[in-house]
């Protein structure tokens, strides 16, 4: 019988491996779900890219480990032309692709690989593009058909893309998840023996492990890529234990049945400060919580009113009861860990006198309302019920009668897109550490016409600073534009900032090296264990 | 007996139909879709999202789409998961024999438990072993399933130590698993300790989703004894001096088969139910789990696949409960004639 057991480094008493080889050292993640494939341009879940992208691929570029710096990849060194319009990457020589079961690679990592990564996302003709009905999360979402016209293979280590109009997040865009690099050799394999299919299942990449199996919903296995282009894993193999509930998993690590978690429950986090053997990371989270005012309501086109009920919110009180105190008070709305973050912005403090002052201005005494809450937990906000219920009695004492909506999540996102909301609880997590995914995502005009921004509110002096941070590449100026367009966001107030939540990562104390990455994703390669 | 099982069959007609229906109502009634679902905050821009709500045939009227659907049903092909991209029917395959084997050990604690307890019970009717065994399935039958498999896990996996947390096997192991029942699998792999952790990890998850049926065999074999006891013939069997045990198991036993076995059979609907939550707790990979999946994503083939499937195996269970009926008494099958 084939077999392929993979032998473990010992881990906490308690673990059951009855009889097992242990001389390799193996390292046990307990993650929170299963992912829904391996082909990351294919989803927008951490869960899948943490099982795909964060351990199998690389894209032209990365992000350095526990940072949002932008490193090189597979591509050594990259250069954007003049006009903005030309962004040229040197690959890297001597790139192997992982040899599988599935398939032996006869030649290294080229541009081929570049243009067949991109082009299924965006070719209409591409049989991949066909066999997912066009259906690349965030390809689509973050609309890169109309920003990529061509990608070029200039030489065999040379690729050009083509843009449509300069973009200065560009760069940072290729170390996304769904930017990972695929084989076009394994593609054409594929597709020569009918199996397309199994780009998304049986993976293939240039990471520094590379894919051994996947038992559906329960475990996925990976060994280290021993012929990894940069630094080498220091563990043998690791192993994704999928374990959905957030308490069994504690219990898990608890037990020694895993080295790591992530997400663990709030009601938890006392317990495991409190356990021997595991270390409590944490970190503030790259994302923000926020109530959007719909602007385009009549009763919310008055800035002044706005104020006011931004001064009525106790965000403190929510801090304690909604996030258990484990989180910052959001003033400005991108994260402090992001670059360019205002530190100058005075929030708009709780002060109910100064609210009743504010609305009196504004010839209003009183009116109804709605606060659409979330049906689900996200990581920028766990309990947008309880949220809407703290905010809907503050509220109440300068005279605002709020109805507290919910509806199923899909729902909730297509009708809140649509505008049917007085105010929306709602919240973002960075995807590439550029303020520019929180800004122009959640609060330029294109967004508020497109419905994403909540606020449906569009500036012409925010949108201008916007717009001149994303076609310089000069980090000053970017830098003091987004300064001004966070200064123009607090007087205009289209949002109550709520939060910025922390993120939790227990860890076994026999695990050295790991970092919290603050977009977020979970990485290993860098780890080590005892 | 023929005729019994070809009425019987004749209904599954109707019945698949109601199904297929129901199935494919149920999920499209729920709101949201399977594009913004997937997409979440990262929806695609209007223009992309008809495209590909169109790609994918959901913008078609909702009875071209069934049509559709059951065309391709008739031909064995119940769709591609549209998250994973693989064949609803392989999926189904790989998962199901995990629930199966969950379900088959649930149930074989449950019997071996529940149904001597009745039995007692009834025999010792107003002792103390006749409260206590009651109250303690009451107890059982009362318990929310979470509740119960999580303080489950923490005094047995917590504080003693005892059993593995969650799962099938140590994530350490990983060998082909043939037939997908992990025990069988494990036992074939000649892993030193495979089949001792396999066992180890079923424990828990079999206790907590055999409780509940656990305590309704034992009340439901308690009262049927207690009828049948009371019955003439049981005098008459004790008149001629039978031994009680003989009384008891061959003679009342045997005739209060029929309401404990159509329980027996009305419970694997409430096993697969219960493997649902049990399969989530214990991150038991299952059909149960598929299905809540499937369904948060509103991924449509998957669920509706599902429920077809799964209402076959209860249908089928329940055919073979009437069959068994017929063998139990002979009069059931012949009332047919």
């Amino acid at each position: 019988m084939k077999k392929s057991i993979i032998a473990a480094a010992v881990l906490a008493g308690g673990m059951i491996m009855s009889g097992q080889a242990m001389a390799a050292k193996t390292l046990v993640y307990c993650s929170e779900g299963s992912p829904e494939g391996f082909d990351a341009a294919l989803y927008t879940s951490g869960t899948t890219f943490d099982a795909s992208a964060n351990t199998m691929f690389d894209g032209l570029v990365n992000f350095k480990v526990g940072t949002t710096e932008v490193v090189p990849g597979l591509a050594e060194s990259w250069d954007v032309s003049v006009d903005g319009l030309e962004l040229t990457f040197k690959l890297r020589p001597g790139v192997k692709f992982h040899t599988t079961k599935n398939f032996t690679p006869t030649r290294d990592m080229n541009a081929d690989d570049i243009i067949f990564s991109f082009n299924r996302q965006m070719d209409k003709e591409d049989p991949y593009y066909k066999e997912n009905n066009g259906n690349f999360g965030y390809w689509n979402a973050m609309d890169m058909s109309n920003l990529i016209n061509d990608v070029v293979k200039v030489d065999d280590l040379t690729v050009k893309f083509m843009l449509d109009h300069p973009e200065a997040p560009i760069v940072s865009n290729m170390a996304m998840a769904f930017a990972s690099i695929q084989s076009a050799e394994y593609g054409a394999q594929l597709v020569a023996s009918g199996k397309l299919g199994d780009l998304n299942q049986k993976p293939v990449g240039t990471g520094p492990f590379q894919f051994v199996g996947y038992k559906k919903d329960s475990v996925i296995r990976y060994a280290k890529n021993t012929q990894y282009w940069g630094e080498q894993a220091k563990i043998d193999n690791l192993v994704f234990s999928i374990t959905t509930d957030a308490s069994v998993r504690f219990q898990k690590m608890k037990a020694g049945e895993c080295h790591a978690m992530p997400y663990p429950n709030p009601a938890d986090i006392a317990d495991i400060r409190n356990t021997d053997g595991i270390n409590m990371m944490q970190q503030e989270g790259l994302n923000v919580g926020y109530l959007a005012y719909n602007t385009e309501k009549d009763k919310f086109k008055d800035v002044r009113v706005r104020k006011a009920l931004n001064y009525a919110i106790n965000k403190d009180a929510i801090k304690q009861v909604v996030f258990n105190g484990e989180a910052s008070v959001a003033k400005n709305p991108i994260p402090p860990t992001i670059w360019s973050y205002d530190e100058s912005t005075v929030d708009d403090a709780y002060d109910v006198e100064k609210a009743k002052a504010l609305l009196k201005e504004a010839g209003i005494s009183g009116f109804k309302t709605n606060i659409w809450a979330m049906p689900v937990q996200r990581p920028y906000n766990p309990d947008a019920k309880k949220m809407a219920e703290l905010i809907q009695a503050d509220w109440a004492k300068i005279g605002v009668d709020a109805e507290i909506v919910t509806f199923e999540w899909g729902e909730y996102l297509k009708r809140s897109k649509a505008g049917e909301h007085d105010t929306v609880l709602l919240g973002w997590t960075g995807d590439n550490g550029d303020p520019d995914n929180f800004l122009r995502v959640l609060l330029g005009c294109a967004a508020a016409k497109s419905g994403d921004n909540r606020a449906r509110w569009c500036n012409a002096e925010f949108e201008q600073e916007l717009q001149d941070a994303l076609l310089s590449t000069d980090p000053e100026v970017r830098t003091t534009a987004y300064e001004n367009a966070q200064k123009i966001f607090k007087k205009e107030a289209p949002w109550a900032t709520i939060a910025h939540s922390t993120v939790f990562m227990p860890i076994s104390d026999k695990v050295s090296g790991y970092k919290i990455d603050p977009l977020g994703g979970h990485f290993f390669h860098n780890v080590d264990l005892k | 007996m023929f005729s019994f099982l070809f009425r019987r069959l004749l209904v599954l007609i109707p019945t698949y139909i109601g199904i297929t229906l129901t199935a494919f109502v149920f999920i499209r009634v729920i709101p949201g879709d399977p594009i913004l679902v997937m997409s979440g905050e990262r929806s695609p821009s209007p223009e992309k999202y008809a495209e590909l709500m169109h790609a994918f045939g959901f913008d078609q009227p909702l009875y071209v789409q069934y049509f559709e659907y059951v065309k391709d049903l008739l031909q064995g092909d119940f769709g591609k998961s549209i998250v994973t991209g693989r064949p609803v029917l392989e999926e189904f395959f790989e998962l199901f024999p995990a629930t199966v084997e969950l379900a088959a050990f649930a149930l074989f604690f449950a019997l071996l438990i529940g149904i001597p307890a009745g039995i007692i019970a009834a025999v010792k009717r107003g002792t103390f072993y006749d409260h206590t065994l009651m109250t303690i399935s009451l107890t059982g039958f009362s318990m929310p399933l979470f509740w119960w498999a999580l303080l489950l896990i923490v005094f047995f996996s917590g504080y003693l130590g005892w059993t593995p947390v969650s799962g099938r096997i140590s994530a350490l192991y990983f060998f082909d698993t043939p037939t997908g029942f992990m025990l069988i699998d494990s036992w074939l792999s000649n892993e030193e300790g495979a089949f001792k952790s396999a066992v180890m990890h079923l424990i828990l998850p079999a206790v907590a989703l055999g409780t509940i049926p656990m305590a309704t065999f034992a009340r439901q074999s308690r009262s049927a004894m207690l009828e049948t006891l009371g019955e003439d013939f049981i005098k008459t069997a004790r008149a001629k001096g039978l031994s009680p045990f003989k009384v008891t198991v061959v003679h009342a036993f045997r005739n209060a088969l029929i309401p404990i076995v159509t329980v027996i059979g009305l419970s694997v609907g409430v096993l697969l139910g219960g493997a649902i939550l049990t399969e989530t707790i214990f991150s038991w990979p299952g059909i149960g789990k598929w299905m809540v999946d499937s369904i948060f994503r509103r991924d449509y083939p998957v669920v509706q696949g599902g429920l077809i499937l799964i209402a076959t195996i209860v249908i089928m269970v329940n055919l073979t409960v009437d069959v068994l009926y017929g063998i139990i008494d002979p009069r059931i099958s012949k009332k047919g004639h």
